[in-house]
């Protein structure tokens, strides 16, 4: 067994949640420069420069990219042959994202449903645990937007409906969020599973380098039909009215029930932020 | 033909008048920051006859929750929120004087009624550029509600802040008009 102190896993959350909000991936970098080239509508390709400009700025002169902080989304694999020492993982996780907003100054955007009051730190932070085989642990700190996440729906099929009717809910979500979720856009879809592993799908394909392919040709396929249609409901950077409401379509597809047809469709705005760290 | 226009708030019915779908503005000027949770204190405080921390009549109200400013600094991200969420309280303050508000996505209706019954505008500033925006705040103050954290309401200093006309007082809509210019697949 490998011993982890959880407060490494702690300091690794911090530093991850600090970069992910002020130093943009280099595949979303590439993907607003090709929307550039791109786009044809003026407008839409004036909104690219300027997150082109405000990706530069973020980086450079230590503002977070957008004023929306996120909601941390976490996902930890944990190794079959790790020992995690010293504490608790979800609190060593929970301090990580405290301290990471508070010394980060990056927003508290965590309230109590019902009252609003904010909970002050930016925790509890969603987590998501899975046991995986080696002696590593890996920590994706995912901070997501409450703006795109308003905008995304989960729907259970008939399985009659297949994959047309998977393909029109897609759409019908991307046109109803309409300019809502500051497109240019990242859609994940989630197909199978059942009503709650659809919507991790759905989140999880988002993890996925920025227009990269599933590896799956059926899957792909799926992907690069979705892509046009989305794109072809000329909604367009800000909604204004462009070629490009969508950067990308990532879809993640496993077996469901014989009954069901579960499909979750989770947007994500150009604010693509995910920071990975193995310890 | 879309113009720029410089304004400098507070705004008069001429200013907004003279504005269509589509022209770019310039804003100069103090504006007020609030989004849900400071919306839902001012409806309630005009509920029960209170005084409001500002005065509505011509302003401009920006939905917006920065983040935290490094010391030293003014501000921090600061990007229009989503309007929609606002929809339910704006008509009230449309009613007493707000010329216009600043925020992105669509707004309800009853909203863009409002606007052309009394004589305000819509301005979409360009959501998830909160680095970028920034730039032009000059000042920050907390003037009401501190307690709300990134949702209290600011008193801010702009100059030349960036924004498109979205909904203008004819009742007309940038973002239906932009859609129907791109889109290929019929509308359903």
């Amino acid at each position: 067994m490998r011993q982890i102190e959880v407060a490494r896993v702690t300091q690794a959350v911090k530093a991850a949640a600090i970069t992910a909000n002020y130093e943009p991936g280099a595949d979303l970098l590439a993907a607003l420069a090709r929307g550039a080239e791109a786009e044809e509508s003026p407008s839409g390709k004036e909104i690219f420069r300027q997150l082109l400009e405000n990706a530069r700025l973020a980086k450079e002169e230590r503002i977070p990219m957008c004023q929306d902080c996120g909601l941390a989304v976490v996902f930890a694999e944990v190794g079959q042959d790790v020992h995690l020492v010293g504490g608790d993982l979800d609190q060593a996780i929970n301090e990580g994202i405290r301290q990471g907003y508070g010394e980060g100054y990056l927003r508290k955007s965590l309230c109590h449903p019902l009252t609003r009051a904010n909970t002050g730190d930016n925790t509890p932070a969603v987590i998501h645990t899975e046991m995986v085989p080696g002696d590593r642990l890996k920590l994706t700190v995912v901070p997501k937007g409450g703006g795109s996440e308003n905008m995304s729906r989960l729907f259970m099929l008939k399985p009659a409906d297949g994959l047309a009717g998977i393909k029109e809910k897609v759409v019908l979500t991307v046109e109803e969020a309409g300019p809502n979720p500051c497109p240019p856009i990242i859609v994940g879809v989630g197909i199978g599973g059942n009503f709650e592993r659809a919507a991790l799908l759905a989140k999880k394909s988002l993890l996925r380098e920025l227009g990269q392919a599933n590896p799956d040709p059926e899957v792909a396929a799926i992907e690069r039909q979705l892509l046009k249609e989305v794109n072809d409901l000329g909604i367009g950077p800000q909604g204004l009215g462009g070629r490009i409401t969508a950067m990308a379509v990532h879809v993640l597809m496993q077996p469901c029930h014989i009954a069901s047809l579960p499909v979750a469709v989770n947007i994500q705005c150009h604010a693509s932020r995910h920071q990975e760290v193995v310890l | 033909m879309t113009k720029t226009v410089k304004l400098i708030a507070p705004l008069t019915d001429q200013d907004v008048l003279q504005l269509a779908i589509g022209d770019t503005v310039l804003v100069s000027g103090v504006i007020y920051t609030a989004r849900d949770a400071a919306h839902k204190r001012l409806v309630d405080m005009l509920a029960k006859g209170e005084p409001l921390p500002m005065e509505l009549a011509g302003q401009i109200m920006y939905y917006v929750g920065p983040s935290p400013a490094r010391p030293g600094r003014v501000i921090g991200a600061a990007g229009p929120t989503t309007s929609y969420r606002m929809d339910s309280y704006a008509p009230t303050l449309i009613k007493l004087g707000l010329k216009a508000m600043i925020g992105k996505g669509k707004r309800a209706p009853e909203v863009i009624e409002a606007m052309k019954t009394y004589k305000a505008v819509y301005l979409g500033a360009t959501g998830g550029a909160g680095a970028l925006i920034s730039q032009r705040i000059k000042t920050a103050e907390v003037i009401a509600f501190p307690e709300l954290g990134p949702e209290a309401v600011h008193r801010l200093e702009v100059e030349d802040f960036p924004a498109i006309v979205i909904n203008d007082c004819q009742g007309r809509d940038l973002y239906e008009q932009g859609v129907r210019e791109y889109r290929r697949t019929v509308a359903r």
